[in-house]
C-alpha cells in the first residue's frame, strides 16, 4: 500500500496532502461519473426513440387502411341488360355508370361524365356481378349497393387529401368534391372495415389490392423452408455434435457454416438464379425456388440453435444411456435428441421468422411480379408478404402508402406471434440441469 | 404420373416395406424359443426394409428430375429445323421460352409458327414418355430393393447396425450441405463474373470512376456509355456503411455498457429484449421507414438551412441502417464486457476509481479485441444490406463523400441489374454477378477477420 503512495509518508517534502488532492478534484470526476452514465441511459433512449417513431409512424399511416369509403348507389338492375345467357359478361360497367347518372342528372358532356364514373372504383361492376351471378332472383329490382370508391375519394374521406390547395394541383376537381359533399349530405358515404384487403389480390387500383395473395406466397415460401431446413440442419447438428470425429473435415464444415450464417442475403439469391433458374431450370416467381433459397439461407442460423440445444444436454444422461447398453444411435434417438428438441424449435422458429422477413434473395429469382391471382400451390407464381410491401412502396398512388404501412403492421403481427411463441416455448421447457 | 402421385407411392411402398420386413423378421425369427433369436429388435428389419426400397427410388426421383429438363430441352433443339438452329443464342432462347410456354399451355404472344408448334408437341410426347418411364423405372427400383431385403433378412442379419450405418450416411450427407452451398454461391458467381470480364478488363472493373451500365442497343443511343468502373459503387457503399457505424457503434457501444454495468436487474430485463426487437424487424420495414419518413424529414430539415439535400440522400439510408446495426453492435459488446473477470473490475475499484473511469480504463481496453470483432462484423453486415438502400439510395453512381447527395451501392446495383428480364450474354447483367462475387469476397475476409478476432480473444479469459 506504501508503495502505491510514496508521497504519502513524506508530507513534510510535500505540503498538500495526497487527500486533499483527490478530494479536490472528486467533484470533476463525480460530475465524469454522471455524464457517462447519462450518456449510457441517453444511447437508450435513443434507441426507445427510434424504436417507438418507427412504430408510431407505420401505424400512424396504416391504421386508416383496415377502413374503406363505400358509395351507396342505387342500381337498377336492368333486365334488357342482364340477359340470362350472358350474365357473366353483361354491361355492369354500365349499370354502375347508369346509377350515377341518375343521382346526378345535372352532369353533362363527356369530361364531366367521365369525372363522375372516376369517382367509384371499377371494382364496383365485378361486385354487382357477384351479386347478380349469386343471386339472380335480384334482376329487375332497384338494390342500393354500397360499392368502394375511388382511391383518390377514399384519401379525400380519410383528409389524407387538402381540399384547400389550388385546383390545378389537386386530384379531385371542385366539381367532385361538390359531388362527394352532396353524397355525404345525403348519408351515401360511409367508411366500412376494409375486408378487401385481407381477402384479395395485389391490384394496380388501390381498393382493390390486397395481402391474401402474398400472404399465401409466404406461406408457401416457408413451407418449403420449414420442411427442408430443419430435418437437415437437425441432422447436421446431431452429426456435429454427436458423431463427427475431430478433424480437417468437420473443421471446414464449422468453417463454412459460420460463414454461411454472415454472408449477405443477397448473395443467396445469385446463388437461386444462377443455380436453380439458370442451371436446374425451375419456374421463375415460385413458392418452390423461393423456399429452397431462404432454407439455405436459415440452414446455418438452425444448425447453430440446435448444436447449442445438444450441447446443453448434460453429458450423464449420454452416459446412463450408453451404460445400460444403448448403441450411439439409440442414445441420441430416444434421450439427447427429444430434450434438445425444444431448443431446436425454438432455433427453428426464429430462422422462420427471418426468412418470412427476408426480401433480397427473392427479388432475385423473380418474386417480385406484378401478381393478381392467388397461389394455389408450390409451383404457382407468386410473392411474398415483404415482396409485396416492397411493391407497394414504390407505387405512385397515396392510397398505397397506407396499405404499404397497413402490410408491414400484418407482417410485423406475424413476425411478433412467432418470436413469442419461441419465447414461450423456450420458457416452458427451458431445464437447468 | 405427376411428381406429387409417385412420392407418394413411393412413401406408401416404404410403409409397406417396413411391415413386411418386420412381418419377414418375426417369421424367420419365431422358431421354438420366440424371437428371441433374432439380432435386432423386428423394428430394425422393417427399417431396413423400408430404408432399402425408399431410398434408391427417391435418389433416381431426384436426379432424373433435375436433369430431365437439360435433356429434353437439348433433344428437342436438335430436332429443329436447321434455320432455326442456326440462330443467335439469345434468339434461340426466345424460341425455346416459347415452346416451353406452349407446353405449359400458357398465353403466347405472336403467331406461333409450324415448327414451333411441332417442337411444342415433340416436346409434350418426351415429357410423357420420360413421366411414364420415371415412374416404371422408379418404382421396380423400390419394389426391388424391398425383394431383396426381404429375401436377405435372416436371425443373423445385422440389421440395427445396417440401419445406424445408413442413418449416419444420411446426417454426413445433411452436414455437407453447408459446404456445397458455398460451392455452389462460389461458382454460381465465378463463372458470370470470369464471362464478364472477358468483356471488360478487371483493372477497369476495379479501378474505373464512372459506373454507368446501360448498354446501347443501337450505335447512336443516347445516355449508354456502358461505363464499368466500380469505384463510385464502392464509395457509396462505403460512405452508407460509414453514416451507418457512426449512429450503430457509440448508440450501441454506450447502451451496451448501461445495460451490462449501471442498470439493475429489472431494467435490463426491458430494456434489453425492447433493444432486440430492432433487430428482429425486417429491412424491408427500415426501408419503407427511411424512404417516407427519415428521407423528407432531412431533405426539409436541410432546406431550412439553407442546403440543398438531395431526396435520396446517404444520410437517410445511411442513418437507418444504422438503427438496424444498433441491437447487433450492442449485443456483441455486451457478450464482450460481460466477459470481462469480475476481478479485474474488484482491482480497478479498490484503487479508488470510479465507476466510469474502471469502465473506460479498464473494461473496454480488456474487451476491445471482441468488440472490434463485433464491430467488423456489423460492418459486414451494412456493407450487405440490401433492402434499406434499395428502397431510400439513388441509383445514380455519384463519386462523392457528400452524405447529403445521392449515391448508390453494390446491392442496389445487383437488385437494378438483375430484376426484371434479363439476358445471359449481356456484360450489363453480368456486371450484376461481378459485384456479388466482390461483395461474397469482402463479407468473407471482414467474416474471417472478425471471428479469428474474437476468438483469440475469448480464450484469453478462459
Amino acid at each position: 500500500m506504501n508503495n502505491a503512495h510514496p508521497n504519502g509518508i513524506s508530507p513534510a517534502r510535500k505540503k498538500e496532502r495526497t487527500l486533499d488532492i483527490v478530494n479536490r478534484g472528486l467533484g470533476k470526476r463525480y460530475r465524469a461519473e454522471r455524464r457517462f452514465r447519462c450518456y449510457g441511459l441517453l444511447a437508450i433512449v435513443v434507441s426507445m426513440v427510434f424504436l417507438s417513431l418507427l412504430f408510431i409512424s407505420i401505424v400512424g399511416k396504416g391504421y386508416s387502411a383496415f377502413l374503406q369509403t363505400f358509395v351507396k348507389l342505387d342500381v337498377f338492375l336492368d333486365p334488357e341488360i342482364l340477359d340470362e345467357q350472358s350474365l357473366a359478361t353483361a354491361d355492369y360497367q354500365g349499370l354502375v355508370k347508369k346509377s350515377l347518372r341518375g343521382m346526378f342528372p345535372d352532369v353533362a358532356g363527356r369530361r364531366d361524365k367521365r369525372m363522375l364514373y372516376r369517382m367509384v372504383s371499377s371494382g364496383a361492376s365485378f361486385q354487382l356481378r357477384d351479386l347478380v351471378l349469386t343471386q339472380p332472383d335480384v334482376i329487375g329490382q332497384t338494390l342500393p349497393v354500397w360499392v368502394p370508391a375511388d382511391d383518390d375519394v377514399d384519401m379525400l374521406i380519410k383528409g389524407h387529401f387538402d381540399r384547400n390547395v389550388d385546383e390545378g394541383q389537386r386530384r379531385l376537381k371542385d366539381k367532385q368534391l361538390a359531388w362527394i359533399d352532396q353524397l355525404s349530405s345525403e348519408d351515401r358515404i360511409k367508411k366500412k372495415f376494409n375486408t378487401t384487403f385481407f381477402t384479395a389480390g395485389d391490384s394496380r387500383e388501390p381498393e382493390l389490392a390486397g395481402i391474401w395473395g402474398a400472404v399465401a406466397g409466404s406461406f408457401f415460401t416457408l413451407v418449403v423452408t420449414l420442411v427442408l431446413s430443419f430435418p437437415i440442419g437437425v441432422a447436421a447438428a446431431v452429426y456435429l455434435e454427436e458423431f463427427a470425429p475431430k478433424n480437417r473435415w468437420t473443421d471446414l464444415i464449422e468453417v463454412n457454416i459460420n460463414n454461411l450464417a454472415a454472408v449477405p442475403s443477397i448473395v443467396f439469391g445469385l446463388l437461386g438464379l444462377a443455380v436453380f433458374l439458370n442451371f436446374f431450370g425451375l419456374p421463375r416467381s415460385a413458392p418452390i425456388v423461393g423456399g429452397l433459397v431462404l432454407a439455405l439461407m436459415t440452414l446455418p442460423v438452425v444448425i447453430i440453435a440446435s448444436r447449442s440445444a445438444l450441447k446443453a444436454v448434460p453429458p450423464s444422461i449420454r452416459e446412463a444411456a450408453l451404460g445400460v447398453g444403448a448403441s450411439q444411435m439409440q442414445m441420441v434417438a430416444h434421450h439427447v435428441l427429444p430434450l434438445a428438441l425444444p431448443g431446436m424449435l425454438t432455433g427453428a422458429i426464429i430462422g422462420m421468422a427471418r426468412a418470412l422477413g427476408e426480401t433480397a434473395p427473392l427479388l432475385m429469382i423473380g418474386m417480385v411480379a406484378f401478381i393478381v391471382d392467388i397461389p394455389t400451390g408450390f409451383t404457382d407464381p407468386a410473392t411474398a408478404l415483404p415482396v409485396q410491401i416492397y411493391l407497394w412502396a414504390d407505387s405512385p398512388e397515396r392510397a398505397f402508402v397506407e396499405r404499404t404501412s397497413a402490410a408491414i403492421m400484418v407482417l410485423l403481427v406475424f413476425l411478433i406471434t412467432m418470436n413469442a411463441a419461441a419465447v414461450i416455448l423456450r420458457k416452458r421447457f427451458e431445464k437447468r440441469w | 404420373m405427376s411428381p406429387t402421385t409417385l412420392i407418394i407411392i413411393l412413401l406408401v411402398l416404404s410403409t409397406f416395406g417396413y411391415y413386411v420386413g418386420r412381418r419377414r423378421a418375426l417369421v424367420v425369427g419365431c422358431d421354438s424359443a420366440g424371437v428371441k433369436n433374432l439380432h435386432s429388435r423386428p423394428i430394425y428389419y422393417g427399417s431396413l426394409t423400408a430404408l432399402c426400397c425408399g431410398i434408391p427410388a427417391m435418389l433416381l426421383f431426384g436426379f432424373w428430375l433435375t436433369f430431365e429438363s437439360t435433356i429434353m430441352t437439348n433433344l428437342v433443339v436438335s430436332e429443329l429445323p436447321e434455320a432455326l438452329q442456326n440462330l443467335p443464342t439469345a434468339e434461340l432462347n426466345l424460341q425455346v421460352n416459347k415452346i416451353r410456354n406452349l407446353v405449359d399451355g400458357n398465353i403466347v404472344a405472336g403467331v406461333v409458327e409450324a415448327e414451333i408448334q411441332a417442337a411444342a408437341d415433340h416436346y409434350r410426347n418426351l415429357q410423357a414418355t420420360s413421366n411414364a418411364a420415371l415412374a416404371v423405372a422408379a418404382i421396380s427400383v423400390a419394389i426391388l430393393g424391398l425383394m431383396i431385403v426381404r429375401a436377405k433378412i435372416t436371425p443373423l442379419l445385422r440389421a440395427r447396425n445396417r440401419v445406424e450405418q445408413i442413418i449416419r450416411y444420411m446426417l454426413i450427407a445433411c452436414s455437407t450441405i453447408a459446404i456445397f452451398t458455398t460451392i455452389g454461391i462460389v461458382l454460381s458467381v465465378l463463372f458470370e463474373s470470369i464471362r464478364f470480364f472477358n468483356a471488360v478488363p478487371i483493372a477497369e472493373f476495379l479501378f474505373g470512376l464512372e459506373w454507368s451500365p446501360q448498354m446501347a442497343i443501337r450505335a447512336d443511343q443516347v445516355g449508354s456509355s456502358g461505363a464499368f468502373g466500380a469505384v463510385p459503387v464502392f464509395v457509396g457503399t462505403l460512405l452508407i456503411s460509414a453514416i451507418a457505424m457512426c449512429v450503430a457503434v457509440p448508440i450501441g457501444l454506450m447502451s451496451a455498457i448501461y445495460l451490462s454495468e449501471y442498470a439493475n436487474k429489472t431494467f435490463r430485463a426491458v430494456a434489453k429484449p425492447l433493444i432486440e426487437i430492432l433487430a428482429g424487424i425486417p429491412t424491408v420495414v427500415y426501408g419503407f421507414f427511411a424512404a417516407l419518413t427519415v428521407a423528407p424529414f432531412i431533405r426539409d430539415s436541410g432546406d431550412l438551412l439553407g442546403l440543398g439535400v438531395s431526396s435520396e440522400s446517404a444520410l437517410a439510408a445511411g442513418a437507418v441502417m444504422g438503427i438496424m446495426i444498433i441491437p447487433f453492435v450492442s449485443s456483441l459488446s455486451d457478450d464482450f464486457i460481460n466477459a470481462v473477470p469480475q476481478a479485474l473490475r474488484d482491482g480497478a475499484y479498490s484503487l479508488g476509481a470510479t465507476q466510469s473511469e474502471t469502465i473506460k480504463n479498464v473494461i473496454l481496453p480488456a474487451a476491445l479485441p471482441g468488440i472490434v470483432g463485433g464491430v467488423l462484423l456489423a460492418v459486414s453486415r451494412a456493407i450487405g444490406e440490401t433492402m434499406i438502400v434499395v428502397m431510400a439510395a439513388g441509383l445514380a453512381a455519384n463519386l462523392t463523400l457528400n452524405p447529403l447527395e445521392t449515391v448508390t451501392t453494390v446491392t442496389v446495383q445487383i437488385v437494378t441489374l438483375l430484376v426484371g428480364d434479363q439476358e445471359f450474354d449481356s456484360p450489363k447483367t453480368l456486371a450484376a454477378f461481378a459485384l456479388g462475387l466482390l461483395l461474397f469476397v469482402v463479407t468473407l475476409l471482414l467474416n474471417i477477420i472478425a471471428l479469428k478476432v474474437v476468438r483469440k480473444y475469448r480464450e484469453q479469459y478462459e
